[in-house]
């Protein structure tokens, strides 16, 4: 095996077949649309629209609020029907503004842009930053800012994320499989801020038709497709960094820091979108999929939409689940219920009859050593989530606990079912509110 | 959707192998060389593993239902805890022999300590090194004198193959490697322990990194300061309790460092003590002090190596910088 990747991590059941072969379909926005003001990393942004006004699709509903942040903008035209609080796929209630569909879709006419060679930075960046992108994998930092590093002319890799490490997943593949050109663009758009950085488009080996659909598009010379080997979690900003550059970088360091930008697919063609077509953010793909969905498939989801909406879309639920998850099977969230609106970071709704977790009960550690050998962070999760329970600061930091990254295979492998990534998370999550109050 | 959701803290798949599995693994590992002691050794033999067995289950379920614990012993540790004592017990031991080691394993070794996982020595071998101690003679009597096991090429003298060697006498290689030789029920046939050992190496129960620097150290060591003569390392690789040790005992989860580094560290100083035990100590023998001497030190070789964690460049005093 000559693909790039990193040591450690796991091979699980990868389920990708459920919903690989579904085109992306187009999903009618229903009649009301929940717009989060905190779809992304940083301040929450300010809504500039009252109950009564009538916004078209794209305009501006919630502007940034500091550098930090991401505007907000409709994906209908409607009626604003006021703010709402609603729950979060995170788990925590925020601040919604509420759209009633008219149905007749007006839209803003955009500014697009002649040339990219006609753009300066600081245009590019301000579109990025206007058109309100995130990073759409999962973590919803600001794009703009991720752009925006200290000491640009350092960077020397702009990585795009399609490794889809999740099983599950399927969104990515189609975008690269159907919209190549489009995920092509957008890299060139980000290589224009950095002329003297190298672009790769890093697709994992179980994708081997993606490569054949974007490796003929990568005429520039600094554009190049980079292939990993299929692995959990190769899509991990660190892995991917580790796999394509050899470089390493720890918790408290940013990519930048090694020179790179790590973008996800769907985020990078959103900046191609909103750079060249001056759109703003207002839909994504997302996989419906799960043995409780009756058609497993891909849409293009406004957002705002009610999951529930979407989970109609593909038919609705052809067995009761017990499960439903936003996200992938072992990073995302478990939800309460679908009264969830989809934001920026939505990649996915997973639907399962059975819950693995619960079905399988915690024993005692055998210290088999299976999470210390597929730990990507390479720290030693069995320890690491005794001290966590016992509420050992000390050794849990001595232990580089802050070094996990909270993927998940530890937990996935542990023969006892113990849950360690859910007993490190809790320290780390006290540790960084104690780090930030100190 | 009228049931309420399930929700808990990803990751929400879980792999399918559990504790119990792998438990089950060790036993079809150790089964052929346990069957290979009962063709050796007869009835006798069959009797002890029942026995051992038997205590284990029963002591870990009777203190379990005392002490209002949940019972544990459907995840087959129990069992393996006593096939393998049995396995390193003379045929010729009476039946209260392991019925004790039994209880003493589970008992003192394991459950007084917090049960599965807490333990600091193998059960096993703690409670063979006990009963080496308490009975010294009847736990080193190879005779195998009650007739059933006329299938012993030598039945006249009660000298292991080991003690043959350091006495300067002749040994018989291919049958030491094959198993039709003295020893304890489990020990005797190296192709067949070896045979298990990969059979747990392939289905990634255990790895080589334990057994590959234990074995090599040890014969290292004996090349330097034993003799240097292929044969005799040959012989004291397939002789006593060595193969059985090395791919059975050293590689037990609970009693060995979970770190990588920690666990050649381990199988170093697994085969020094080994090499130690054998050439300089007062018996042939010298597997199972060697590696209960060793479990010892594995909360120190732990602290010692753990590993720097993804981009966290160096380690000094224990802190990362």
């Amino acid at each position: 095996m000559g693909f790039l990747t990193f040591q450690g991590g796991i091979h699980p059941d990868d389920g990708k077949e459920l919903s690989k072969n579904q085109k992306i379909a187009t999903m009618e926005a229903g009649d009301k649309l929940y717009y989060s003001v905190a779809q992304h990393i940083g301040a929450p942004a300010i809504p500039v629209v009252a109950k009564g006004d009538y916004v078209m699709r794209g305009q501006l509903l919630a502007k940034a609020g500091g550098f930090v942040s991401a505007p907000v903008h409709a994906s209908v035209s409607g009626t604003v029907a006021g703010i709402q609080k609603m729950r979060m796929p995170g788990g925590g209630l925020t601040d919604c503004i509420v759209v009633e569909n008219d149905g007749e879709m007006k839209e803003l006419s955009y500014e697009g842009a002649s040339s990219l060679e006609d753009l300066s930075k600081e245009e590019i960046l301000s579109r990025i930053s206007n058109a309100g992108i995130v990073g759409m994998g999962g973590a919803g930092f600001p794009t703009h800012v991720k752009l925006s590093p200290k000491e640009p002319e350092k960077i020397e890799y702009i990585l795009v994320n399609g490794a889809e490490c999740e099983p599950y997943l399927t969104s990515d593949y189609r975008r690269m499989l159907e919209e190549p050109e489009r995920v092509v663009e957008g890299l060139r758009v980000v290589l224009k801020l950095f002329p003297k950085a190298k672009g790769y488009i890093c697709i994992e080996d179980n994708k081997k038709d993606c490569v054949k659909a974007i490796e003929p598009l990568c005429t520039d010379s600094n554009i190049e497709v980079r292939i990993l080997r299929t692995k959990y979690p190769q899509g991990a900003e660190r892995m991917l960094i580790h796999a394509t550059t050899g470089r390493r970088i720890n918790s408290s360091m940013l990519p930048a820091d090694v020179g790179c930008i790590v973008d996800n697919i769907d985020t990078i063609t959103a900046i191609g979108q909103a750079v060249l077509k001056g759109e703003p953010l207002m839909e994504r793909i997302m996989t419906i999929t799960g043995d409780a969905i009756s058609k497993p498939q891909n849409l293009l989801v406004p957002i705002g939409t009610l999951m529930g909406e979407v989970v109609d879309v593909a038919g609705g639920f052809k067995q009761d689940p017990e499960k439903i998850i936003a996200g992938g099977p072992m990073m995302g969230n478990a939800l309460f219920g679908l009264d969830v609106p989809v934001i920026k970071t939505s990649s996915a709704i997973l639907a399962f009859t059975k819950d693995e977790v619960s079905a399988s009960q915690p024993s005692a550690c055998i210290n088999c050593g299976r999470c210390v050998e597929d730990c990507p962070g390479r720290v030693v999760p069995a320890r690491l989530a005794t001290f966590a329970d016992r509420g050992d600061e000390e050794s849990f930091l001595k232990y580089d606990g802050m070094e996990c990254c909270e993927c998940g295979c530890c937990s996935y492998v542990c023969p006892a079912k113990r849950q360690l990534t859910q007993s490190i998370r809790s320290m780390r999550k006290i540790l960084l509110s104690k780090r930030k109050k100190g | 959707m009228s049931d309420l959701l399930h929700v808990s803290s990803s990751p929400h798949v879980r792999s399918k192998i559990k504790t119990d599995t792998i438990m089950f693994m060790v036993l079809i590992a150790l089964l052929p060389s346990a069957c290979m002691g009962i063709y050796l050794f007869g009835i006798p033999a069959l009797t002890i593993i029942v026995i051992s067995i038997a205590a284990c289950v029963l002591t870990e379920y009777i203190y379990e239902f005392l002490m209002h614990k949940p019972i544990t012993i459907s995840d087959g540790s129990a069992m393996v805890t006593g096939l393998l004592l049995a396995m390193n017990l003379p045929a010729t031991v009476p039946w209260w022999v392991p019925l004790i080691g039994g209880v003493f394993a589970i008992l003192i070794v394991k459950q007084l300590f917090g049960g599965l996982g807490q333990n600091f020595m193998n059960p096993a071998l703690a409670a063979r090194c006990f009963l080496l101690i308490s009975f010294p003679a009847r736990m080193t009597d190879f005779s195998v004198g009650d007739g059933t096991a006329s299938r012993i090429v030598d039945t006249v003298s009660g000298a292991t193959p080991l003690a043959e060697l350091r006495a300067g006498g002749s040994y018989d290689l291919l049958s030491m490697f094959l198993g039709n030789t003295k020893g304890t029920i489990g020990e005797t046939s190296a192709v067949l322990l070896l045979l298990g050992g990969i059979f747990l190496v392939v289905i990634k129960v255990i790895d080589l990194r334990i057994p590959l620097t234990y074995l090599g150290t040890f014969t290292v060591f004996y090349l330097v300061f034993g003799s240097f003569d292929l044969g005799d390392v040959a012989a004291q690789l397939c002789g006593g309790g060595i193969m059985l040790g090395a791919w059975f005992m050293a590689t037990d989860y609970v009693t060995r460092p979970i770190t990588k580094k920690g666990q050649y560290v381990y199988g170093v100083i697994l085969g020094l003590m080994t090499g130690i035990f054998r050439m300089f100590g007062g018996s042939p023998e010298g597997v199972s002090f060697a590696i209960i001497f060793t479990n010892l030190l594995v909360p120190v070789i732990e602290r010692l190596t753990l590993p720097n964690a993804f981009g966290i460049v160096k380690r000094k005093g224990g802190k990362a910088s």
